[in-house]
C-alpha cells in the first residue's frame, strides 16, 4: 500500500439514502421510508483506501452510489474536492464525474453486451474528451488494455467472449480511461473465482500505486479488505458501527459486531482454527423498514442491555482515530485468533 | 493474466496475431459484415432491389401505358406478340405495367409508413420506458386513448377534412402502427434501463440522449426489427382493404392490394389477374422476413 498524503478528497456528512416502499393496499397504503443509508458520516484522503464491510443488505451498494449521486440522497452532504455534490445537478455533476468513477459487483453486467471493448473503455474519453482524435483515443484504450492486462488486438471484440477475471479488467479499464481521483469498488472480486481474485485486487492496488487514486473498496469478505485497506469502516444496517484503521480493528475491534465479524473469518491453521474462538450472532438483519429501536444491532448483541433499546449510541472517539458506535464499547472477553 | 485466459483469448490470438495492428470497429460495422454474409438476406436485398428497379423504371421496360385501354383484349392470358407479357385486366389494360405500377403505391406505404412508425415509435416508447413514472404513465396513457381510436373512423375524419389523397394513406397507417411500436419499445426499454451497464454508463457522465441512442435502442433493436418484418405486410394489406373502400388510391392508379382484389373476383375465367400480382406480394413479403432476420441476427454480437 502507498503511503497516504494528507490532504482530505472526500467527505461524508450525515448521509441518509432512503427509499420509499409502498405499503399496505393502493388505496389506504402508505410510503415507509426503506432506511438503507441512515446517517454515515467518514471522510476519505487522497491515496487512501477505505474498506467497507457488512453483512449483505446493510447498504454498502447503496451507500456508494449515493456518494456517486448514482441515488439521489435524502440527506446529508458529499463533499469532493471541495464541491457539494448533493447540491449539483445536470452538466455541472456530470463534469464531476470525471474524478469519482466506480467498477462494479457483476462484471459481465456492467458491460454493454452490444458495444465492442474498445467503444466500452473509450466511451468515458469520448464524454470529457469530445475534441480528441480517433487516433489518439484508440491508442490510449490500447495502452491502458495492455496496463490492465488484456491483449490490446482484443479490441473489436464482444463482452460474452471474455471470462469474468477478465470482464473486471475491462471494467477497471473503463473506470481508469479519465484518471480518475477516487474509484468505487464495489464488491469488485465477489463475483470471481477465489484464484482470480488476488489477481484483480493486485491490479487495483498496482493502479493506486501507480496513479494515487483514492479507493472506497466496498466487500463482504475481511481479509480482502484487509490486504487493500489502509482504514476499515463497518457498517450495519445503514449505520456505522466503527472506523479505525486497518491495523487497530483487525487487532482490537472495540464494536461487538465487528467482533463477531472477525471471529467468523476462517484461519488457514486447521488446529487455530478448530480451537478458536468464535462469536455466533443469533437471527437475521432486520429490516431496514423497521429498525429496531436505539442500537440497531441490539436484537443480536450479545452484550445488549436496556439503554441499548432506548438511546441510540453516537459515533464516537474511543481509542486515537478509533470511533466506535456502542453503549458497552471495549475489547472482546477473549482473544479472538 | 496469467491464469484466467480463456479458450475465447487463445482463438483471438490465434486470428489476430499478436502485435499485428487492429482497426477499432463498431457494433454497426460489425453488423454490416454479418448481414452481408447471411445469404438469404443478400439475395432478398438483390430481389426487393430488382423489384424497386422495375417499378421506377415501368415506362421504359413496357411498351405500354398503364391506364391505356385495349378493347380487343379484355381479361386475356399472357401473350408475347402484343407485349402483354401478363396479359390484361377485365378493363383491357396491360397488367405487366399495372403490377409495377402497384408496386410503386404499395412498396411505398409498406416502406415510408413503416419507417415512419418505426423512427416516431423508438423514440416515443423508449423515452417512456427510460424515465419511468409519471412520464411514462401519462405518455402511455395517450397511445391507449389512440389505440381506442378505430382505424377506418380516423381514415374517413382525414379523407373529409383533407379530401382523398394517398398521402393521407401513409398517415394514417403510420398513425396507428407507430402505437404497437411505442409499446414494444417502452417494454424493452423498462427492462434494458435496470441492467448494470445503464447505471456505469451514468457513472462515466454519459447524457441522457447519448445513453437512450447508445445503449437502449441497440439494446432493444431486435424485438423491434422483428416486428417491422412483421408490419411491413400488415401495412401493405391495410392499403389493398382501405382501396377496396374506395379510401384509398384512385382508379385508374393501382396498387398490389387492388389488383389481387379485383383478380380474386376473376379468377376462375381469368387466373393469370390473380397469379402475377400475388406472386411479386408474395417474394416482396419473403425478401422482407430474411432481411429482418438478417438484421436481428447481425446486430447480436453473441450470434456468430
Ligand atoms: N432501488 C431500491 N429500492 C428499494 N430498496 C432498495 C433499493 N436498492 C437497495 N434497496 C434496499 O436497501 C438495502 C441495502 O441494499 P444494498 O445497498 O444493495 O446492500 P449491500 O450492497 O450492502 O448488500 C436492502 O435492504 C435493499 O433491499
Ligand atoms: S450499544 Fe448495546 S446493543 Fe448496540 S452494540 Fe453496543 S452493547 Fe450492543
Ligand atoms: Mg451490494
Amino acid at each position: 500500500m502507498p503511503p497516504v498524503e494528507n490532504a482530505e478528497l472526500l467527505r461524508v456528512q450525515d448521509l441518509k439514502v432512503h427509499f420509499p416502499i409502498r405499503t399496505g393496499g393502493i388505496v389506504f397504503g402508505q410510503y415507509t421510508p426503506l432506511k438503507a443509508v441512515d446517517g454515515v458520516s467518514f471522510s476519505l484522503k487522497a491515496g487512501e483506501t477505505l474498506g467497507i464491510v457488512g453483512e449483505s443488505g446493510c447498504g454498502k451498494s447503496t451507500l456508494g452510489r449515493g456518494i456517486l449521486q448514482l441515488i439521489k440522497p435524502t440527506d446529508g452532504k458529499v463533499v469532493f474536492l471541495g464541491n457539494e455534490m448533493t447540491s449539483m445537478a445536470g452538466e455541472q455533476l456530470r463534469a464531476q464525474r470525471q474524478h469519482m468513477q466506480i467498477v462494479f459487483q457483476d462484471p459481465l453486467a456492467s458491460l454493454n453486451p452490444r458495444m465492442t471493448v474498445g467503444d466500452i473503455i473509450a466511451e468515458p474519453l469520448t464524454v470529457f474528451f469530445p475534441k480528441m482524435s480517433v487516433a489518439e483515443r484508440k491508442a490510449k484504450v490500447k495502452a491502458l488494455m495492455a496496463k490492465v492486462g488484456l491483449l490490446p488486438q482484443m479490441i473489436n471484440r464482444y463482452p460474452h467472449e471474455f471470462s469474468g477475471g477478465q470482464c473486471q479488467r475491462i471494467g477497471i479499464a473503463r473506470a481508469m480511461i479519465v484518471d480518475p481521483k477516487m474509484v468505487i469498488c464495489d464488491e469488485p472480486v465477489s463475483a470471481l473465482d477465489v484464484s482470480i481474485q488476488a489477481q484483480i485486487v493486485n491490479l487495483l492496488m498496482d493502479l493506486q500505486q501507480e496513479f494515487g487514486l483514492s479507493l472506497l473498496f466496498i466487500s463482504h469478505d475481511l481479509s480482502v479488505v484487509r490486504h487493500v485497506s489502509h482504514r476499515v469502516m463497518v457498517l450495519y444496517l445503514g449505520k456505522v458501527m466503527e472506523i479505525a484503521s486497518r491495523d487497530s480493528i483487525y487487532a482490537e475491534p472495540l464494536h461487538p459486531y465487528t467482533q463477531a465479524l472477525i471471529s467468523a473469518v476462517p484461519i488457514p491453521d486447521p488446529d487455530l482454527e478448530k480451537n478458536k474462538q468464535r462469536i455466533v450472532l443469533g437471527g437475521d438483519l432486520p429490516s431496514p423498514m423497521n429498525p429496531p429501536s436505539g442500537c440497531v444491532f441490539r436484537t443480536r448483541c450479545p452484550r445488549a442491555t436496556d439503554i441499548c433499546a432506548q438511546v441510540v449510541p453516537k459515533l464516537e472517539e474511543k481509542a486515537p482515530g478509533h470511533q466506535v458506535a456502542c453503549h458497552h464499547w471495549g475489547p472482546p472477553a477473549q482473544a479472538l485468533v | 493474466m496469467a491464469t484466467d485466459i480463456t479458450g475465447g483469448t487463445k482463438r483471438a490470438a490465434l486470428i489476430e496475431k499478436a502485435g499485428e495492428e487492429v482497426q477499432g470497429r463498431s457494433l454497426w460495422q460489425d453488423a454490416q459484415r454479418r448481414l452481408f454474409a447471411n445469404k438469404m438476406a443478400v439475395a432478398s436485398m438483390i430481389v426487393l432491389g430488382i423489384i424497386t428497379l422495375m417499378a421506377v423504371f415501368a415506362d421504359v421496360i413496357s411498351p405500354h401505358a398503364y391506364d391505356e385501354v385495349y378493347w380487343d383484349y379484355i381479361g386475356v392470358g399472357p401473350q408475347w406478340e402484343n407485349n402483354h407479357w401478363f396479359g390484361t385486366d377485365a378493363n383491357g389494360r396491360d397488367l405487366f405495367i399495372r403490377t409495377l405500377y402497384g408496386a410503386r403505391v404499395s412498396l411505398m406505404v409498406g416502406i415510408v409508413t413503416t419507417l415512419v412508425a418505426l423512427i416516431i415509435g423508438v423514440t416515443y416508447g423508449s423515452i417512456a420506458g427510460y424515465f419511468g413514472g409519471r412520464v411514462d404513465s401519462l405518455m402511455m396513457r395517450v397511445v391507449d386513448v389512440l389505440y381506442s381510436m378505430p382505424l377506418m373512423f380516423f381514415i374517413i375524419i382525414l379523407v373529409v377534412v383533407f379530401g382523398r389523397h394517398i398521402v393521407l394513406v401513409f398517415i394514417a397507417i403510420g398513425c396507428v402502427e407507430w402505437l404497437t411500436m411505442a409499446r414494444i419499445v417502452r417494454g424493452q426499454t423498462l427492462s434494458v434501463k435496470r441492467k448494470e451497464y445503464i447505471e456505469a454508463a451514468r457513472a462515466s457522465g454519459v447524457s441522457t440522449p447519448n445513453i437512450i441512442r447508445r445503449h437502449i435502442i441497440p439494446n432493444v433493436i431486435g424485438p423491434v426489427i422483428v416486428f417491422v418484418t412483421l408490419m411491413v405486410p400488415v401495412v401493405i394489406l391495410v392499403e389493398s382493404f382501405l382501396s377496396f373502400l374506395g379510401l384509398g388510391v384512385q382508379e385508374p392508379m393501382t396498387s398490389w392490394g387492388v389488383l389481387i382484389s379485383e383478380g380474386a373476383a376473376q379468377m376462375e375465367n381469368a387466373p393469370h389477374m390473380l397469379i402475377f400480382p400475388a406472386v411479386f406480394l408474395a417474394v416482396t413479403l419473403f425478401c422482407f422476413n430474411f432481411i429482418g432476420d438478417g438484421l436481428r441476427d447481425a446486430l447480436d454480437p453473441k450470434d456468430r
